[in-house]
């Protein structure tokens, strides 16, 4: 049983694939390599939402799939929702 | 990979159909009421009522010619009957359809009026339907299939499943000789750069970032803030989403590991030969699918998140899904469940061979959920205002 996926082993958010209650350990893995990762969720994640694998600070490259989706505008805490709130497009 | 046989519709121009529609065609918003009426007089025709048609100009009229010429022209498509406001303008469709060698007719409404219109055309579609309930299915090659892709209400869990499934496909049925299209040009938008080194050579690469570029100096000239909850939707945000690069790189999975594509489509515009092509088009859902079935497109593969409830009136959209939430709340608009994968009890290659066998079977006749819930979105692109 796994609560989170990542695309690769780099990326510094997961992938809720079952909503995450704040406080619980979870368990993950990546979908590209045998990276078996596990944190506890400091806040509910709905299915579907991002989770914080690390730290973040206000300016920070936030990377899924290996790739930077967007900049980080609020302190973000490992096992924290990573959503609208926090991260912003670099683009537009 | 064996290639899969198919029972398809081969019309006049050799070309492979898998629906059998007689269709009747407005020129022009003012002629849909007759098109309407004449498709109620004559049971099994379909009427593609929309709102253009008038006054258009430049490229935007091409585009519109391009879009009525090449949705008339879908091997999906038997026989046409065209009626509009006035002869000059059908006349130009109808002969644009009829290089395919399938029947097509033309009525305008200037001189006879609706009612006279709507008995002469309704006779003409009597004979049409008639004629085409007659043709037969005959066996076909799946790489015969031109395909198009696109997704739409995409969350997290497209860019984790169900877009990669239809990656897996494109992988697999252009290795077999097959035709593809691919498009949504504003959401490659973070991802431009993985897109660009799919391209077979660095000519079509310079025509892509020609397209993309454009396209980006459009929104930049008519945006008023960072286009959130327009792009990602507030869909996709419900969904997790959460930036257009974090869509855009779930969107490209779409283009599977080893594809090239080989040549940069203008929107509505047919490819030219065999292979994967890149079309510049919407990202919205039924302008995209109504273009790529005017390009001559015969099944789309649509991935989505949150579920996107989108059909075609000629082209068979076929809907695929790994959110299990979606496939329980919404099961009736989804084709092919892929959530397995996300639950790590089905690999993407899995999910692509079962997404090969659905293509064949709706290919065969069965209908999508869309057509069955008779989801018939026809949505013309406009490009600027009319004259």
């Amino acid at each position: 049983m796994i609560e989170f996926l990542m695309h690769v082993e780099k990326d510094t958010v997961g992938v809720a694939v079952v909503d995450i209650k704040a406080g619980t350990q979870v368990s993950g893995r990546t979908l590209h390599g045998n990276a078996k990762p596990k944190l506890k969720a400091l806040m509910d994640i709905p299915l579907g939402h991002k989770i914080a694998m690390q730290d973040f600070k206000p300016g920070d490259t936030v990377i899924k799939y290996g790739e930077d989706i967007g900049k980080v505008v609020a302190p973000i805490k490992k096992g924290d929702h990573v959503h609208v709130h926090n991260v912003k497009t670099k683009r537009w | 990979m064996k290639i899969p046989t198919i029972k398809g519709y081969r019309r006049e121009n050799g070309r492979v159909g898998i629906r059998n529609h007689v269709i009747i065609l407005p020129v022009d918003d003012i002629s849909n009421a007759a098109c309407e009426a004449v498709a109620n007089n004559i049971k099994g025709t379909l009427a593609l009522p929309h709102a253009y048609g008038r006054l258009q100009f430049g490229e935007d009229l091409e585009l519109f010619f391009r879009t009525m010429i090449g949705t008339g022209a879908n091997p999906n498509v038997a026989a046409v009957v065209v009626i509009g406001i006035e002869p000059g303008w059908t006349q130009r469709i109808v002969d644009g359809i009829a290089k395919t060698g399938k029947p097509v007719a033309g009525f305008s409404i200037e001189r006879f009026g609706d009612i006279a219109t709507i008995a002469n055309a309704s006779r003409k579609a009597l004979e049409y339907v008639q004629w085409a309930s007659e043709l037969e299915r005959t066996s076909c090659k799946f790489n015969e299939l031109y395909i198009s892709v696109k997704c739409g209400e995409s969350d997290t869990t497209t860019g984790l499943s169900s877009c990669p499934t239809v990656g897996n496909v494109m992988d697999k049925a252009i290795a077999m000789g097959g035709t593809a299209s691919f498009g949504e040009t504003s959401e490659l938008t973070g991802g431009e750069h993985i897109v660009r080194a799919k391209a077979v050579n660095e000519k079509v690469a310079h025509q892509f970032d020609a397209i993309f570029k454009d396209y980006q100096d459009m929104i930049m000239k008519e945006k008023t803030d960072d286009l959130s909850e327009s792009q990602p939707t507030k869909g996709n945000i419900r969904g997790g989403l959460t930036t257009i690069e974090e869509k855009a790189l779930g969107n490209i999975e779409k283009l599977g590991k080893k594809t090239k594509f080989v040549g940069c489509l203008k929107p509505a515009e047919a490819p030219a030969g065999k292979g994967f092509y890149f079309m510049d088009t919407s990202s919205a859902a039924a302008e995209a699918v109504t273009l790529w079935a005017a390009s001559g497109a015969v099944v789309h593969l649509f991935p989505t998140g949150q579920g996107n409830i989108i059909g075609n009136p000629i082209e068979p959209v076929i809907k695929i899904s790994g959110n299990p939430l979606t496939c329980l709340t919404m099961g009736e608009h989804i084709d092919h469940n892929v959530s397995a994968i996300l639950r790590g009890e089905m690999t993407v290659d899995e999910a692509g061979d079962e997404l090969i066998d659905m293509i064949v079977r709706t290919a065969n006749g069965r209908l999508t959920a869309a057509e069955a819930l008779g989801h018939r979105e026809f949505v013309l692109t406009k490009l600027y205002r009319s004259a």
